[in-house]
């Protein structure tokens, strides 16, 4: 199965997991930063009761909690982007815009949908007192929730949101499927050109492993701490 | 200090809850007059939280009408000076009535300092300069002018309760409404924020108090309500109703409490 020989010939093509590394990880940041955008929406929509927007964000959550990633990924990529010509030009001087930009779109929609719920959940975690404080100074709803509530909120749940972070290192995976050329799409291209499949999904296992442990290890970390700063 | 000017006028107010089922008000009026030190006195589930929370509208009456400062707040729209009809902004007289409550809340991701300047600043657009010289002042006051820097978690519940109440003052309210501000407090604390009201009963504000605190109400209230089953059941100054209590509800109470 795995020989020196294999791997001697994957390593011809090791750029393009260090390239495969720069897409993951650039797909993943981009994901979690539209995807909060996307679900803090949501989750005020959810939470203000204002018919019918909040029951079209809860439909927009279930809809995208109850279907297959791969499926919402094609649906985005050929149906969406399907009759849109994006400008194709060259992210960090190798990944495909017009390629890029739907896995985004996609993984920040899923993603949004999931953070929603985490979001949704800090929010309400969240004492009443607070807004109650905050309205009887006579601050509106929406300071109350941009200076109050949000930031208690968000800082509860930045534990939750890295740790999606980390979920969608592996989740973009699925993006190579319609050639965005993170680290799966290195291992399928350097099975075309060497016959060798073996020793691409090792290297790609490791690098994936190297990229999500630290990340935990460092989030479990701060969230031990920023647990202990709350006690004093 | 007390004068006729009103600043509140309550008619009949009610708040139902399940229908009909809990009526947690049932037909409250009460006049508020500029300088008026009303303390709120009755048995647990008798409305007076309601009742505190309905005037800055944290509840909403089921019927009846607050008028505050010559508008009814009850209502989305109000006819101003000019004769002209304006939609009413409820956080607009909100600013105008200081709220203090029985667990603090103060914001804990604030300093003291952030705590108190805060509303002044996004709400009357205050700059920030001038609101930090105002806080630091209100916290001289009340004795706490070292602590501006620190955060909520580390004071003790008095001290807290004392930031609340001057961080409703930055507004510069014209009444000011207190729910149990003391119920929250270990007993060794519960005289300082009693002295901090008693201060400000002096300086002439007017406020709404409800409190367990038989002795402060008979001190410092001008006026003392007694409520019962969401109805204000007998009234009067403090000796009327501490020494002479005709109602036998009132009775019954004074006997438990006192
Ligand atoms: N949100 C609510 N839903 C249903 N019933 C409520 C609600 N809020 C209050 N009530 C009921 O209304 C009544 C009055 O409650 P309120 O809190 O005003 O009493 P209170 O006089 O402040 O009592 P306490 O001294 O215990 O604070 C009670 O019977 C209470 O159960
Ligand atoms: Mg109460």
């Amino acid at each position: 199965m795995l020989s020196s020989a294999g791997f001697a010939k994957t390593f011809q093509y090791i750029d393009l997991f260090k390239q495969g590394v720069v897409c993951t990880v650039s797909l993943s940041v981009l994901t979690v930063f539209f995807g909060f955008i996307i679900a803090l929406f949501l989750a005020i929509l959810r939470i203000s009761k204002l018919h019918p927007f909040d029951y079209l964000a809860t439909a927009y959550v279930e809809v995208f909690r109850a279907t297959p990633m791969l499926v919402q990924l094609f649906i985005v990529y050929y149906v969406f982007f399907g009759n849109v010509s994006l400008p194709s030009f060259k992210l960090f001087g190798f990944i495909r815009f017009e390629r890029f930009l739907p896995g985004v779109v996609a993984l920040a929609m899923n993603s949004g949908a999931y953070l929603s719920e985490i979001i949704r959940a800090g929010i309400q975690s969240i004492d009443v007192g607070q807004t109650e404080a905050a309205r009887s100074l006579g601050m509106s709803s929406f300071q109350t929730m941009k200076s109050v509530i949000l930031p208690q909120a968000v800082k509860n749940i930045l534990p939750a949101i890295a740790n999606e972070f980390v979920t969608i290192i592996k989740e973009s995976s699925i993006c190579y499927t319609i050639g965005v050329q993170d680290i799966m799409y290195a291992v399928s291209a350097t099975k075309g050109a060497t016959y060798r499949i073996a020793e691409p999904l090792v290297i790609a296992t490791l690098v994936y492993f190297c990229l999500t442990f630290p990340t935990s290890k460092i989030i479990a970390y701060f969230e031990r701490r920023m647990a202990r700063a709350d006690r004093h | 200090m007390q004068t006729d000017t009103k600043i509140l006028q309550v008619t009949n107010l009610k708040k139902h809850y399940n229908g009909e089922e809990i009526k947690a008000l049932d037909g409250v009026s009460l006049d508020i007059n500029q300088g008026d030190v009303v303390v709120i006195i009755g048995p647990s589930g008798s409305g007076k939280s309601t009742f505190l929370r309905s005037l800055n509208l944290l509840e909403q009456p089921t019927s009846g009408s607050i008028v505050f400062e010559g508008v009814d707040i009850t209502k989305k729209k109000f006819t101003d000076a000019d004769g002209k009809v304006k939609k009413l902004n409820i956080d607009d007289y909100r600013k105008k009535m200081g709220m203090v409550f029985q667990h603090f809340n103060l914001f804990p991701h604030m300093t003291i300092l952030k705590n108190m300047t805060l509303a002044p600043v996004k709400v009357k657009g205050m700059n920030e300069e001038e609101a930090k010289q105002k806080a630091l002042t209100l916290l001289n006051r009340v004795g706490l002018g070292d602590r501006a820097d620190a955060y909520p978690a580390q004071l003790s519940g008095g001290q807290k309760q004392r930031v609340a109440i001057v961080r409703a003052l930055m507004m510069e309210p014209a009444v000011m409404l207190f729910d149990e501000p003391t119920s929250a407090l270990d007993p060794e604390m519960v005289g300082e924020v009693l002295e901090v009201m008693k201060e400000l009963a002096q300086t002439g504000m007017t406020m709404i108090i409800v409190t367990h605190e038989m002795g402060f109400a008979r001190e410092v209230g001008k006026r003392v309500i007694f409520m019962d089953a969401g109805k204000i059941v007998e009234q009067g100054g403090p000796e009327d109703i501490f020494a002479n209590p005709q109602n036998p509800r009132l009775k019954a109470f004074l006997k438990k409490v006192l």
